[in-house]
């Protein structure tokens, strides 16, 4: 007897199709993720990918069916996704004083939901462990309002960790954040990574960010896929070229010679 | 400065939950002496100590005045205030918005809509007089909060601040003018125009009180069970659903929760405004936002202030008692002005 290795597909979205109205935002889009990897999608603005996270979120309706380990999202209940995926969105506003330690806390939620679910013993030890790594131990009592974006931004990437998903999701997760601040959440993001069962899917704008981070990539253009795969296979001259209408390679290779002497 | 404001939270618990016992206690107590005919503290103790205990009480103009006038009142003004308090706080964290209140977003008006709709086809449920006046108007208030947050939702998606409040406006407006044609119709049956718009605890008795205690130990029990959510809503409704919060149904016990407390307040002492706007930012000030500390918070800081702005409406042009509202929009209107100033800028 042949034995098929198992790929543990960590999501798998099979025929994703999201309407707005009469725009077809996710056009039949299916995709995979297994253990280990980090999924880049791409594309130029308005190409679904917001829209692909929010449906894998469960935040909107949408029609075919996203898996993890094979159980469909939409039979999962909110805390039991929430154990499973989480997700760092794009826009985190606060308006009230909370500290940054009561925000990271709510990681934990959906370990502790339900009345009669019993202590969450382990939550102590990853709040902690998320503040820790995430630099903002010694900021633990500050209030929200005082933060800077860059802070804000790591606040919830560690509330996020403090969830202690499998699969993280993640759109635009250094948006608007300076360099040196881009460099270490991805670092953070890509050591989170490294432990084993875990996978990363995320929105990237930036290409050179999804080259350099990125094991695949799924390349979408008006909600529809172009190419998926390998990292390398996707971000091809000519893919980047059918996506964005111009010589994206020439575009950063002239970018780059400004800082050779 | 941060860590001033730390350690004041820290503290806070036990101390400033005794604290705030005492003041709403001695508040109760000034209330029940003052009046158009002034009762000594030691009277008034005695009376309410020999009455509780079944004791026997001397009979006078004092024992009439604080049993069968003044206590229940001030009973009935500790719970709605309790009551209102915690409804605004709800609201607040539920919607993210610092201007939400039963009374800014129309939700009250609505629950007086449905009261004085009962009354005036003479609806009643067997068993309590004020029941089906009060499961009207709890209907009457979730139906109207629907209905805005629908509306509101329409206007613009991410439910802003002015947009609920706009509309939760025009809604008042709308309704106040609905009630005073019925009121016209059905004068008979109804309680004044006035009543309804600016409420008055005048008349209250021992059963209505009882009947806010019951809604209050309920609809407070809920609210204070889904403290959690409320935080994860007021840092934002994605951010709950990201964390694992089932949004839909929270949002719609809570919701439902406030409507019934609404009701059951409006149907005894009217739409009151603003003690739910303005208690709850106290409350914060003091407390910080998570709802674990500042629903008991909000809890004490609108029962006592309900019970002074009750005290000022019937002393301040005594014999003539004003409407209790008129007091808590003096303060309230000028208080919205302010939050709505800071949250503009803080934007």
């Amino acid at each position: 007897m042949i034995r098929v290795p198992d790929v543990i597909r960590a999501l798998e979205g099979n025929n994703v199709t999201v309407r707005y109205d009469r725009v077809v935002a996710v056009d039949a889009l299916s995709f995979h993720l297994d253990e280990g990897e980090w999924l880049m999608l791409a594309g130029p603005n308005g190409a679904g990918k917001s829209t692909l996270i929010e449906a894998i979120a469960q935040g909107i309706p949408y029609t075919g069916s996203i898996r993890w380990k094979g159980r469909d999202l939409k039979t999962l209940k909110a805390s039991d996704l929430a154990q499973r995926i989480g997700v760092l969105s794009q826009k985190n506003h606060v308006g009230y004083a909370y500290t940054v330690e009561e925000v990271v806390g709510l990681g934990r939620y959906a370990w502790k939901a339900g009345l009669f679910s019993g202590r969450d013993d382990r939550g102590k030890d990853e709040v902690e462990k998320a503040l820790e790594i995430t630099g903002l131990t010694a900021l633990r009592h500050a209030s929200m309002l005082t933060l800077s974006g860059g802070e804000m931004q790591r606040v919830f990437l560690a509330q996020v960790f403090a969830q202690d998903p499998q699969v993280l999701i993640l759109d635009e997760p250094a948006n608007h954040l300076d360099m040196n601040y881009q460099q270490q959440i991805f670092s953070l993001i890509l050591k989170w990574l490294k432990e084993p069962g875990r996978a990363v899917l995320s929105v990237v704008h930036d290409l050179s960010l999804a080259r350099r981070y990125g094991t695949h990539a799924v390349l979408l253009d008006r909600g529809k896929c172009v190419s998926q795969g390998l990292i390398s296979e996707v971000m091809t001259p000519e893919n980047l070229r059918q996506v964005y209408g111009m010589d994206v390679y020439a575009w950063m290779r002239e970018m780059l010679s400004q800082w050779q002497e | 400065m941060r860590d001033l404001r730390q350690l004041r939270r820290e503290k806070f618990a036990p101390l400033t939950y005794l604290l705030l016992t005492f003041a709403l206690f001695l508040t109760m107590i000034l209330c029940i002496c003052v009046g158009s005919v002034s009762i000594s503290v030691s009277d008034t103790l005695t009376t309410i100590w020999n009455s509780v205990w079944k004791l026997p009480v001397p009979e006078s103009i004092a024992k009439n005045i604080i049993l069968n006038v003044r206590l229940p009142r001030v009973l009935c003004v500790t719970l709605a205030g309790a009551a209102l308090s915690l409804c605004g706080t709800a609201m607040q964290g539920l919607l993210r918005n610092p201007l939400a209140d039963g009374s800014t977003m129309g939700v009250s008006s609505g629950a007086a809509l449905g009261a004085v709709t009962a009354m005036a086809t003479g609806f009643t449920l067997p068993g309590s007089s004020y029941g089906g006046i009060m499961i009207t108007a709890m209907a009457f208030a979730f139906g109207s909060l629907i209905l805005i947050l629908s509306l509101a939702y329409a206007l613009d998606r991410s439910l802003s601040t002015s947009s609920i409040i706009l509309i939760g406006v025009i809604f008042t407006m709308f309704i106040s003018s609905i009630i005073s044609l019925i009121i016209t119709f059905a004068s008979d049956h109804t309680r004044s125009l006035s009543f309804w718009t600016l409420g008055s605890f005048s008349g209250v008795n021992y059963e209505q009180a009882a009947l806010l205690l019951l809604a209050l130990v309920l609809c407070g029990g809920i609210l204070f069970r889904f403290s959690p959510e409320l935080n994860a809503f007021a840092i934002g409704e994605d951010n709950a659903r990201h964390v694992g919060v089932n949004v839909k149904r929270v949002k719609l016990i809570i919701l439902i929760t406030v409507s019934v407390l609404i009701g059951v307040c409006v149907s005894i002492s009217g739409t009151i405004s603003f003690v739910g706007l303005v208690m709850p930012h106290i409350a914060r000030m003091l407390v910080g936002p998570n709802h674990k500390r500042l629903l008991p918070a909000s809890l004490f800081s609108g029962a006592i202030f309900l019970l002074l702005a009750d005290l000022i409406s019937r002393t301040i042009l005594s014999p003539i008692e004003l409407s209790i509202g008129v007091i808590t929009s003096l303060v309230g209107a000028v208080a919205f002005v302010i939050i709505f100033y800071q949250t503009r800028k803080a934007r």
